[in-house]
């Protein structure tokens, strides 16, 4: 016990002390996460308009397909990128692999069926009556669904929410495709794997609590957008 | 329609300023390397010098040895560090890879608890340990992930005249080097470790693992690199890649490797460059 509290108090000096190394790892973690949940916010919610105006069977098949996709393993997903970006891949040439990007795009495949399942659910949830309401009015087809999209707002933003807790806190597909390089690729999670293989609890410890603290956060922030959704 | 449109140009953009943005231009190189290199903390103290006297920086990604050798012959990386002789020299004669050069060694050695109840410390040679763990069926925790110190570990095992496969002392984890040796320290087993790996370990004294046989000359443990062959991969970064192997195996990177010591001031690589 004495260890734990000990090393605790250590990790809390290396926060406080803004070690360089310490920073940019978290900065790193903060800019692939983000950018990742930027990108599958913007494809989730097309393909939730997608899946909500369409007309045809195929729906059936795709909801389920849609649910399953939200709870991919990321390891799975991280080998599948993997395989696609590897210059023996179909997509070699690009370059990708071993660098942020790879990570951007894994973690996007990650999000993009989290956001895409919410908002979907958020959207065929709301009162029926506004989609009928503007197309009563003459709004056309996209112009009615925008309408629900906006009442929904609160349960989009706390899918977008979900899907950056998501992905912040997910190791298995940026170790694959992101390699762990120093300085390059490493971000929060895969540092503490490797802080915790070596030994050197303190800085894993440090990092963990750095997670923690942005999963609460962001809990946090989606307590929020539930509460305001509700009311409205 | 225009909406869609816009939307996934949008996007189509995004990913290419993303691509263009960590495309930049400072020369890098990618070296697929074993986890005893990156968890003994040399690269972290050889890199840096490394770049300052060519402006390369290098890229590590820590694997097993099996599987640096397979992202090699995909082309995923421009040069490997690893420490299989033979698969090295059988790849290069396969055209996979170009330019081996021997580059330092250490000595794996076999560790486990003090109390060490297959007696292996009365015993001089790896094969008559291993002989008596499997006489005895005290757990044995094995990489299992076909990295250089699980092909070395199997070699002594054939050599033994032993099948160790399904026993029920046989434990493969299929982990990296201190991520086994964790395991072996948990369940009081033996387990074969290079020594950079074992000596290297924060927090070694805690773990409660011990020496129990070393300088068996089958124990050896060469390293050596190599480039990806480049006309099997025309894009991989050949001439950066030799500028690295030529500079490992000079006077200076050799230096460099022989004054890298861990926090307690060992010695964890000696160089003998060819």
């Amino acid at each position: 016990m004495g260890f734990l509290i000990e090393s605790t108090l250590k990790a809390v000096g290396i926060i406080t002390s803004l070690d360089r190394e310490f920073i940019s790892i978290v900065l790193l973690s903060l800019r692939v996460s983000g950018t990742a949940v930027i990108i599958a916010t913007v494809a989730g919610i097309l393909l939730a308009v997608c899946i909500y105006q369409m007309q045809s069977p195929v729906k059936r098949l795709l909801i389920p397909l849609l649910n399953t996709s939200m709870g991919l393993p990321p390891v799975v997903v991280g080998l599948f990128i993997y395989l696609l970006l590897s210059r023996s891949g179909p997509l070699g040439t690009l370059n990708l692999l071993y660098t942020p990007t790879a990570m951007i795009i894994a973690q996007c495949v990650l999000a993009t069926p989290i956001i895409a399942g919410i908002a979907h659910a958020s959207m065929i949830s709301a009162d029926p009556e506004i989609r009928f309401t503007a197309l009563c009015l003459g709004a056309s087809e996209l112009q009615a669904t925008l309408r629900v999209i906006m009442e929904t707002r609160y349960s989009i933003l706390s899918s977008v929410v979900a899907g950056l807790g998501r992905v912040i806190a997910e190791v298995g597909a940026v170790l694959i495709v992101g390699g762990n390089i120093a300085g390059y690729t490493r971000v929060m999670t895969t540092a503490i794997a490797l802080e915790a293989d070596r030994g050197d609890f303190i800085l894993a410890i440090a990092l963990g609590m750095i997670l923690l603290l942005l999963s609460l956060g962001i809990n946090a922030v989606l307590y929020i957008f539930q509460k305001r959704g509700a009311i409205d | 329609m225009n909406f869609w449109r816009s939307s996934i140009l949008c996007i189509l953009l995004v990913i290419m300023v993303l691509a263009v943005s960590t495309g930049n231009a400072e020369t890098r190189i990618r070296c697929a390397s074993t986890t005893s290199t990156q968890n003994s903390g040399l690269f972290e103290y050889i890199l840096p010098l490394f770049e300052k006297d060519t402006g390369i920086k290098v890229d590590v990604i820590a694997v097993g040895t099996g599987a640096a050798l397979e992202l090699g012959k995909r082309g995923d990386v421009d040069v490997v560090l690893v420490h299989a002789k033979d698969d090295e020299l059988k790849m290069v004669k396969q055209g996979w890879f170009v330019n081996r050069h021997d580059v330092m060694y250490n000595d794996f050695v076999i560790v486990g608890s003090p109390e060490d109840l297959a007696d292996i410390r009365s015993v001089h040679s790896a094969m008559d340990a291993f002989r008596r763990i499997a006489e005895s069926k005290t757990k044995f925790i094995s990489r299992g992930d076909n990295s250089g110190t699980h092909k070395k570990e199997l070699s002594i095992w054939k050599a033994a005249g032993i099948n160790p496969e399904g026993k029920k002392w046989y434990l493969q984890v299929g982990q990296g080097m201190a991520k086994t040796l964790r395991i072996a320290a948990n369940l009081r087993a033996y387990t074969l470790t290079d020594r950079g790996t074992y000596l290297s370990l924060v927090d070694r004294e805690k773990l409660g693992l011990k020496i129990l046989l070393e300088g068996d000359p089958i124990l050896f443990n060469q390293y050596g690199v190599m480039a990806v062959n480049p006309e099997k991969y025309p894009h991989v970064k050949y001439k950066e890649a030799m500028t690295f192997i030529n500079w490992l195996i000079s006077d200076r990177g050799q230096k460099a490797i022989a004054s890298f010591k861990d926090a307690r001031g060992n010695q964890l690589f000696h160089p003998n460059a060819d």
